[in-house]
């Protein structure tokens, strides 16, 4: 490896960069604009879409290319736009976006892979009848996705975070009306949540500490050295610093998201959604923005780190990845549905990335998600071509045979699972997890992990050749006549497939252009490096995993067609250990005994406390009022209108006493007269004597 | 002042008549004494007032002798036609203004 | 209060009483009209000889003839008549009657002290003649006279058309 001396920084805000925000923008605008149309306007809602993401693809591009330029001259670019957006007193909450090499290379993988996938998607849910609401909810997800990209601020990035959560549901749920798909939806939102929660008070307690939510910031940030130093100094419980502390709060944000173990539960449910969805969601995209997290707030994780050794946050990062791989890969084993294997085998080669991080830092972890990216995608996608094939299909136990009625769609696939497991020099994936692994021989602290990830791989192996013999080898089993996809569909699966094969060129150690670009170094070929015994040494290793892992499956399952109706090879074989991967370890069962059980008695308690309780105390308020009412009604018939209607009685009464006087006789009013003039002349007599 | 007196008793007399007799034209002649009775009170002012060569009272009187004569014509030709009405001429039977 | 002063104030009192009292209507005129004469006489007597002749010549010559027909013209229902001549209510009448008699006889009592008496009259008695009423008449009063001219018309033409009405229609 070379190591060159740092760059010279370049900060300065270039055109490219104050434009930066309008690639998270567009789609998202395309997205609102999507939502007022109706749903007949399909060409123009995915048009729209494609065309907006197209564009914001075009941008990513123009901002690699600057990268590369500034790179290329000898800079360590890192590009921000800081503004404040909400002020209050004399200090302001500040947003912000920043243009550096991490950013680049994940806004082109973003948008590259987003744009095939959107485009695969025009042709998978052409038959639905809900394909706008479809491609707004898609656009959507990529604005956010790109938004969280982008940001350098950790306020922006919760925001788009979130953003990012809801989509997933929306997508996930996307046919509602099935009672799983809701059911998967609402678990992964909620599974999420609940690493959004620590996520949420990692930052907030940051705020706390610095003052500030910026990641860079001309010095002032969270991630330079001044806000490190002082984060590092200030001690918090279990003998961690506060950085530390904060670290691992972020990291269980980033658990919660990417499905490390504990949280990992909604992702295999996930599956529920249409399948560009998990292409998308659950391979490229989402699941990867909680190791673009932890790569993004990386000089957190590592603060203090010495030569030679780590610290407590990517210890904990680093065993979760590796315990993760595993526990993954163990589970996808046992799995019969197509979309299942690839979702606990996202799950696993997530864990992967993790390792990667914890183990090796930034550029290892990322190297394996961008290849990941592809690779999945297309596994994802040539997946999804084989449901459409089959008529929606999804259990490999019927199906089979296909590379002959889908050859197209066999190639591709055939390439993404060599990728996935590792299969030396031809193929990306190989090189990343290469990097991974050597990286893991390399700790210092313990060859525990290493020893998981092996096995993780030779399990890898093993399952995914098993899927690829179930379902394109052997005699078809399933219903009808399985048919080849639309070129719409399989022009993106050749895209992906060429990448995944030579993406790994920018990851050998004869040329490590990837590593040297995150890491601001310089990087020239040096073919030597191939020669070098440790990593021949590696080579070998990884050979030999692939090869038992393969052949073992082969063995078991290749050109052999089990039928659906009798047990698995390998459970007439261990048939306790299989029933226990194919329930997936129990984790969901166990979840549903202590917290989802504590939940409903929870939920029933709110429910009596606030029927009785304040049920009842509204109750007996009106029931008060009630009495007061009635209480007043009393005094109102009885007293106000009895006491009126008397009155008027009286009045009558007294009318008719007054009304006797007139009464028609002459000589009655003569005498009131002579009376009337006797009282006043005594009257006037009497005032003028008295 | 027993011209006064008797003026006075005149008066209370005339009335006590209109008040309590039934026949209408007996009412009259009730009232027909109480403006005699003031008329007696009117000259008897006069003769033994300040200034007896003024005539006043005694035109006054004069006066009110000519319209008790128009008042006395008036309302016993009202009586009449109340009797050609009513075929009566008892009071207490002529109540057709009762309130 | 001299002798003549008392028998003619006896003979107008007796003559008033007797016309509220007594039961035949035509007898009560009559009563009446002995009482219009004693109020002549006493008018005499003031030296008001004028309003004494007018008294005679309207009263008596007119207005009692008037009632003695009116009394005629309305007897037809007094024949059957069996009740009281007085009114139900009568007590109340001569109740009020006394106390108007109450209060003009307290009133006059009672300022009798500047009303100097019958018999120690300052003045001598006015020698009024008929030419001195004319002149007052066309003079001084002579307003009053047009304007009872106009009532006195008035009150012809209205007892005419009230005694008439009953007449146009038709039977």
């Amino acid at each position: 490896m070379q190591e060159a001396l740092q760059f010279a920084p370049q900060t300065a805000a270039s055109g490219i960069a104050r434009i930066l925000w309008l690639i998270p923008a567009l789609p998202i605008v395309a997205s609102g604009a999507i939502a007022l149309l109706k749903q007949p306007r399909r060409r123009l809602a995915s048009g729209l879409a494609i065309g907006s993401l197209a564009a914001s693809m075009v941008l990513a591009f123009a901002a690699f290319a600057h990268v590369v330029a500034g790179w290329a001259s000898g800079y360590a670019v890192r590009e921000t736009v800081n503004f404040a957006w909400l002020h209050f007193g004399t200090s302001a909450v500040e947003l912000g976006w920043v243009l550096d090499p991490l950013a680049a290379v994940m806004l082109v993988m973003v948008t590259f892979v987003g744009l095939l996938i959107f485009i695969y998607s025009v042709g998978y849910m052409a038959h639905d009848e809900n394909y706008t609401r479809f491609f707004c909810f898609l656009s959507l997800f990529a604005g956010a996705m790109l938004g969280v990209v982008i940001a350098n601020s950790l306020l922006l990035l919760f925001m788009c975070w979130e953003i990012v959560g809801l989509t997933s549901y929306l997508l996930i749920g996307f046919w509602y009306q099935k009672p799983s798909a809701a059911a998967a939806a609402k678990k992964a939102f909620l599974t999420t949540r609940v690493g959004d929660i620590f996520f949420l008070l990692g930052i907030v307690w940051l705020f706390a500490q610095t003052g500030t939510l910026l990641f860079y910031s001309n010095g002032g940030g969270n991630l330079e050295p001044l806000a490190l130093g002082m984060l590092l100094q200030t001690p918090a419980k279990l003998g961690l610093s506060a950085a530390g502390a904060i670290g691992l709060l972020i990291f269980a944000g980033a658990a919660g998201k990417s499905g490390q173990l504990p949280l990992h539960v909604w992702l295999p449910d996930a599956m529920e959604g249409p399948t560009p969805v998990s292409a998308l969601i659950h391979a490229a995209t989402m699941v990867a923005a909680g190791v673009y997290l932890i790569a993004r707030v990386y000089p957190l994780m590592a603060a203090g780190i010495l030569p030679g050794g780590t610290t407590t946050a990517l210890t904990v990062v680093t065993w979760v990845g590796a315990c993760t791989a595993v526990f993954a890969a163990l589970i996808a084993v046992a799995q019969n549905d197509i979309k299942r294997i690839l979702a606990y085998s996202t799950v696993s080669q997530l864990g992967y990335m993790m390792a990667g991080l914890g183990l090796g830092g930034v550029a290892v972890g990322m190297f394996h998600l961008i290849t990941h990216a592809f690779f999945k995608a297309l596994l994802f996608l040539g997946a999804g071509s084989v449901i459409h094939g089959c008529h929606e299909e999804q259990d490999v136990r019927h199906m089979g045979g296909l590379r002959r009625y889908m050859p197209l769609t066999f190639v591709t696939y055939g390439i993404g699972m060599l990728a996935l497991c590792g299969v030396p020099i031809f193929f990306s994936g190989f090189w990343s997890k290469d990097a991974i692994l050597e990286s893991a021989r390399g700790w210092p602290l313990s060859q525990i992990p290493y020893s998981l990830l092996v096995f993780g791989a030779v399990l890898t192996a093993f399952y995914m050749t098993r899927q690829v013999s179930y379902a394109f080898f052997g005699q078809y089993r399933g219903q009808g006549h399985p048919h080849e996809s639309p070129r719409v569909m399989t022009t993106p699966l050749a895209v992906l497939a060429f990448g995944a094969i030579t993406l790994g060129v920018i990851g050998t150690p004869a040329w490590p252009w990837f590593r040297a670009f995150l890491g601001n170094r310089a990087a020239g070929l040096d073919l030597h490096a191939f020669a070098e015994p440790a990593w021949l040494m590696l080579l070998l290793s990884a050979c030999i995993i692939v090869i038992v892992g393969i052949s073992l499956a082969w063995i078991l399952y290749g050109n052999k067609s089990p039928s659906a109706e009798e047990p698995d090879t390998l459970e007439k074989a261990m048939p306790l250990v299989w029933r226990a991967l194919s329930n997936r370890l129990y984790v969901d069962e166990l979840y549903g005994v202590t917290v989802i059980a504590f939940y409903y008695w929870w939920a029933r308690v709110a429910d009596w406390l606030d029927r009785k309780l304040w049920g009842g105390i509204v109750a007996a308020v009106t029931w008060l009022f009630g009495l007061w009412a009635q209480f007043n009604r009393f005094l109102d018939d009885n007293f106000v209108n009895g006491g009126f209607d008397k009155g008027c009685e009286e009045l009558s009464a007294g009318g008719g006493l007054m009304a006797r006087v007139q009464s028609g006789r002459e000589q009655s009013y003569l005498r009131l007269l002579a009376l009337a003039v006797v009282i006043l002349a005594v009257i006037l007599i009497w005032s003028t004597r008295g | 002042m027993s011209f006064l007196l008797v003026a006075a008793v005149l008066f209370a007399i005339g009335l006590a008549g209109a008040l309590t007799r039934r026949n209408a034209i007996l009412v009259l002649i009730g009232i027909e004494l109480m403006l005699n009775a003031a008329n007696l009170n009117l000259v008897a002012f006069w003769r033994y007032g300040p200034h007896p060569e003024a005539l006043t009272g005694m035109m006054f009187a004069v006066f009110s002798i000519a319209v008790a004569a128009a008042e006395a014509a008036v309302g016993l030709g009202l009586v009449i036609a109340i009797y050609r009405h009513a075929r009566t001429v008892d009071l207490d039977e002529i109540n057709r203004m009762k309130g | 209060m001299s002798f003549v002063f008392w028998i003619l104030a006896a003979i107008t009192v007796a003559g008033g009483l007797a016309a509220v009292t007594l039961k035949n209507t035509v007898h009560c005129a009559l009563a009446l009209t002995a009482a219009f004469a004693g109020l002549a006489l006493m008018f005499l007597e003031l030296d008001a000889q004028f309003a004494g002749f007018a008294q005679i010549l309207v009263y008596i010559g007119a207005v009692a003839i008037l009632l003695v027909f009116a009394i005629l013209l309305t007897r037809g229902a007094e024949e059957k008549t069996e009740k009281s001549v007085f009114s139900r209510t009568w007590f109340t009448g001569l109740v009020i009657a006394a106390a108007v008699f109450a209060v003009l006889a307290w009133a006059v009592l009672h300022s009798g002290a500047a009303l100097p008496d019958h018999a120690g009259l300052p003045g001598p008695a006015p020698q009024v003649t008929v030419a001195q009423i004319g002149n007052a008449l066309m003079g001084r009063y002579v307003l009053p006279l047009e304007i009872v001219a106009l009532l006195l018309t008035a009150a012809m033409i209205g007892a005419v058309l009230v005694a008439m009405h009953e007449k146009g229609e038709p039977k």
